[in-house]
């Protein structure tokens, strides 16, 4: 399937500096100046298992709602579930053990500051379709 | 995918892979390379194209194309780090909708303003764009002409445009738009320093004991920092952070001191903690007297509105940034009025709140860092607000040493290394000089090889005046690069779009996709992005940063300094200049703009030889010589020797950076202070040498309520802002579908009690509008933002919501940047 998008797009791309008429679409759908279209729900749906990664050093992304998780001065919630100390009996995946070294690349037992806030990084997905289709293929798909 | 599911497949190609091994037939695909890397993908640094932390990444690339990113350990911002965007940059240049071709509107096989976009080649668009600013020069001459630029080119690509614009087209009608983003925090460096940018650097961010955020949502906006921070806050003893802001936000998070203050009155708390150093005998007096002069500035200077806005007529001083020397004991009495009691009132901060903020400043064992963004620069008093925040630090001398900063922000790439130290602005030249000045024009002249009086000594159209003069027709041919300002300049209903569509003008718009500022011009150029050129940025800790080419453009996409530098031969000087100048300076008769700035001796000056191999060089190939090299070899003569030194061009290819200036090969982390700045002499401790006595200014400035407040009918404050997941317009953010689904559209942030009021629960379809028009959207009473009762929030990312149709185009006087953060609104059912 991602070959038949690359031979598409390397067509395309071929068939560029002849004039074929691109078709102009805005990620708006109406004109600057008419009245806003909002058309999606604020329904953030769980996603159901883990997400294939894109590339190796992508962060995973979240399967499941974290609009109730406390991040704070005195809790991270996701530590509960995700830290080393918990993933086993919670069946959750551990954090990278890269989360565990600190910005000198000390090893440390507990979630490195810099590592603190999750949401950086980390993000849940909304079930709704992309505004455009993106024509990034991963290296491993050869 | 279910779990079984995935076992299954798992095992199925497991025995085929089996199967095939003992048969010895090779499996296509390479399944036991995959398991075994053999190394395919090739990395090489670069900048990240977001945000103005200047966070270095890997790009992976294989057959020609980029197939993943990751955080470079090696970069000293960010130690290998990065947040959902960086890590999502693979993904920014392959939307589908990738502009490959130009497109000009026509009817019937020819330009028509009103027509439909069509396909063109780059010589007729060429042709067309050309003719259309032939004519323009020809009846209303260079201030006919206009270039709306950006914080994101390269500096070599803000170099050749300004260069082409107030040299070539002898017009300084070009600006950035960092015009809406940090004008007002380079007026405040300018008033208070007398040279741009800060002294400190994010090395402050290990050493400081108290961190104090000033409008600046650091937690969504700049995450690796903000990770350090929060690194120093969890591991240091008895550090703390302090956030101030118009709600509550992400980084109250990690607060010891949340501040919701009622909007403006920031003015009132920097005069508050000024008060408070004076009266407990906080104030550092030996350096006060050694460094320091002391100002006021003039008062009641109206709101940057048009000229015959009520508003503007009604102001005293308009416009007026006049200081006037006072001497301390004014200034004390100045700050006298701002009590703690007075100032807990307008702001609405508890008085035991504030104390404990001003204590931080009065402490002499404590080191303090304050950051700001936003919040202090789109502000109707931001050039105000940012020297209030120096005089603080200036006060106790708690400046220019490690953990003791203040410390501006920016928002764009290089906002700093481009639009600030290149000088695109309407008033600048390279390296903080600027057109107003003789000395400065002639030094540019000398450098640039050009006839004396080259360079026009008027001030050009800033940001929001140049929509305002093409709405009123004054300035009718137009080119837009690398920034989507439709969607990112205020009261767009008034003046951006009507100006875009004035038939009087035509419009070229630069873009990698079909933003909503590509939709409303004439003409679309299709450009190459980030990696698909080489390429140098600065980030908002002076560090200057480059990257190599590492893929081609799609298409027939060119990058912004091919289409300058080949938009300039399409001009004779005499077309450019005129007949009557170009008879001053006979040698350059007959010449085209190409061959006078770029063909100079100084652009072409290094072979192609030069370039290193391995990587491709586009732009460079084209022209025949190393063009990126000769370019910024040009532009560091500005500022060699001139506090503002870069290294040689090659070193910041071996580099991750290195923070200007650069002396005898050695970056400097913190100005002004003797041992670490060389340009400070020996045995003067601290020297503030952007003025001639190298001494900084405290500026007073007192509290003056904004231009449009919240009344009966309009009975919201209204404050537009942004999210962690997108950047800025959303131009390539949400062209990534991990980034989109993370945050698929605006909201509106309310107050559950004035969504109540209104019945309206959380989800809901609203309409919100101002005195200038109306957008729909949903209303959202949780999640990360927690506004108080009064206030809304909204995020512009979204072009399905226009979130400008809705802000007032009130600037601060001086700098002329907007304040997208208060006008009035109302919300309503839909």
């Amino acid at each position: 399937m991602n070959k038949i998008v690359a031979t598409a797009a390397a067509l395309l791309i071929a068939l560029g500096s002849i004039a074929i008429a691109q078709e102009l679409r805005d990620l708006r759908g109406t004109p600057p100046d008419a009245p806003s279209v909002v058309n999606m729900s604020l329904q953030w749906e769980g996603r159901e298992g883990r997400m294939v990664r894109n590339y190796r050093q992508q962060p995973p992304l979240i399967p499941h709602s974290i609009t109730q998780y406390q991040i704070d001065l005195r809790t991270n919630q996701c530590l509960s579930c995700h830290d080393w100390t918990k993933a086993g009996e919670r069946n959750a995946p551990t954090l990278s053990m890269t989360h565990y070294l600190d910005r000198d690349g000390t090893e440390l037992d507990h979630i490195a500051g810099t590592r603190y806030f999750c949401n950086q990084c980390h993000v849940p997905q909304a079930d709704t379709e992309p505004l455009v289709t993106n024509l990034f293929q991963p290296s491993s798909t050869d | 995918m279910t779990t079984s599911e995935s076992r299954r497949t798992f095992l199925k190609a497991s025995a085929a892979a089996a199967t095939a091994s003992a048969a010895g037939i090779p499996l296509a695909g390479g399944q036991a390379n995959a398991q075994i890397g053999i190394p395919d993908i090739s990395w090489d640094k670069a900048p990240c194209r977001f945000c103005g932390t200047g966070c270095t990444v890997l790009v992976g690339t294989k057959n020609g194309r980029v197939v993943a990113t990751q955080g470079d350990p090696k970069a000293e911002v960010n130690r290998g780090l990065n947040c959902v965007k960086g890590y999502f940059l693979s993904k920014i240049m392959y939307g589908e909708d990738r502009l490959t071709q130009p497109m000009l509107r026509m009817r019937d096989g020819k330009y028509a303003k009103d027509g439909e976009f069509e396909p063109i080649s780059w010589d007729d668009a060429f042709d067309i764009m050309a003719e259309k600013w032939k004519e323009t020069l020809k009846n209303k001459g260079p201030e006919g002409v206009g270039m709306f630029g950006s914080g994101q080119w390269t500096v070599w690509e803000g170099y050749a445009a300004s260069k082409l614009m107030k040299a070539g087209f002898r017009s300084n009608n070009i600006d950035p738009n960092a015009r809406h983003c940090m004008a007002s925090a380079v007026v405040g460096f300018m008033r208070t320093f007398g040279i741009d940018e800060p002294m400190g650097c994010y090395d402050d961010l290990e050493a400081a004991d108290t961190f104090v955020l000033w409008g600046s949502n650091m937690a969504e906006m700049h995450p690796i920092l903000w990770s350090r921070l929060t690194d120093t806050r969890l591991t240091k003893e008895g550090s703390e952070v302090h956030v101030l802001s118009t709600f509550e936000h992400r980084s109250f998070e990690l607060a010891d001191n949340g501040m919701v203050f009622n909007p403006q009155t920031d003015l009132a708390i920097l005069n508050y903690i000024a008060n408070h150093i004076i009266q407990t005998g906080a104030v550092n007096e030996e350096f006060l007297s050694k460094h320091v002069n002391i100002t006021k500035t003039d008062t009641d200077i109206g709101f940057g509105l048009r000229d015959d806005n009520p508003l503007q007529e009604a102001a005293a001083n308009p416009n007026s940034g006049k200081l006037t020397e006072i001497s301390f004991d004014e200034y004390a009495e100045s700050v006298k009025p701002y009590t703690l009691e007075y100032t807990a009132e307008l702001s609405g901060v508890p008085a035991e709140k504030l104390e404990h903020l001003a204590k931080q400043y009065a402490d002499p064992n404590r080191k303090v860092m304050s950051l700001w963004t936003m919040g202090f620069n789109q502000h109707t008093r931001g050039s105000w607000v940012n020297s209030l925040m120096y005089n603080v630090h200036l006060l106790t001398g708690k400046i220019s040493e490690p953990g003791n900063s203040p410390f501006s922000l920016t928002g764009q790439p290089s906002a700093c290394g481009t639009a600030r130290e290149v000088g695109t602005f309407a008033h600048r030249l390279p390296a903080d000089y600027v057109v107003t000045n003789p000395e400065h024009r002639a030094k540019a002249e000398k450098i640039w090889k050009v006839p004396a009086g080259t360079i026009p000594e008027k001030v050009g159209f800033h940001a929001v005046q140049q929509n305002r003069m093409l709405n009123d027709g004054v300035l009718n041919a137009y080119w837009v690069q690398c920034t989507n300002n439709m969607q990112a300049a205020p009261n767009m209903n008034q003046e951006g779009w009507p100006g875009y569509r004035n038939p009087d003008n035509f419009i070229t718009v630069s873009d990698p996709y079909p933003t909503v500022t590509a939709m409303s011009a004439d003409l679309i150029l299709p450009t190459a992005m980030w990696v698909e050129k080489e390429g140098c940025y600065g980030n908002a800790e002076r560090r200057t940063q480059m990257w190599r080419q590492q893929v081609h453009a799609p298409g027939d996409a060119k990058s912004d300094l091919w289409q300058l530098m080949e938009f300039s031969k399409r001009f004779t000087v005499e077309e450019a200049w005129g007949e009557d100048f170009v008879a001053t300076a006979p040698e350059m008769a007959g010449k085209t703009l190409y061959e006078v700035l770029y063909n100079n001796g100084n652009v072409d000056k290094f072979p192609l030889s030069e370039i290193q191999p391995g990587h491709p060089n586009d732009d460079a190939n084209h022209f025949g010589f190393y063009v990126q090299k000769g370019l910024f070899e040009e532009y560091a003569e500005f500022g060699r020797g001139h506090g503002h030194d870069l290294a040689p061009f090659e070193r910041y290819h071996e580099e991750r950076g290195l923070r200007w200036p650069v002396v005898d090969g050695k970056e400097t982390l913190w100005r002004y202070r003797e041992g670490s700045d060389p340009y400070v002499e020996a045995g003067s401790e601290v020297q503030f040498y952007g003025f001639p006595d190298k001494k900084a200014k405290i500026i007073f400035a007192p509290y003056e309520a904004p231009p449009e407040m919240p009344d009966e009918e309009y009975d919201l404050w209204f404050c537009t802002g942004r999210v962690l997941e997108h950047w800025h317009s959303g131009s390539m953010t949400r062209r990534v579908p991990e980034l989109h689904r993370s945050f698929p559209l605006a909201v509106i942030y309310m107050h559950p009690e004035d969504a109540a009021a209104r019945d309206l629960r959380h989800g809901q379809e609203i309409k919100v509008s101002t005195r200038r028009g109306e957008v729909t959207s949903r209303v959202s009473t949780k999640g990360r933002n927690k506004v108080p009762k009064g206030l809304i929030f909204m995020p512009w990312f979204d072009e399905g919501q226009l979130t400008n149709k809705l802000t007032l185009d009130a600037t601060c006087p001086l700098s002329k940047q907007t304040d997208f953060k208060k006008c009035a609104c109302k919300v309503e059912r839909v």
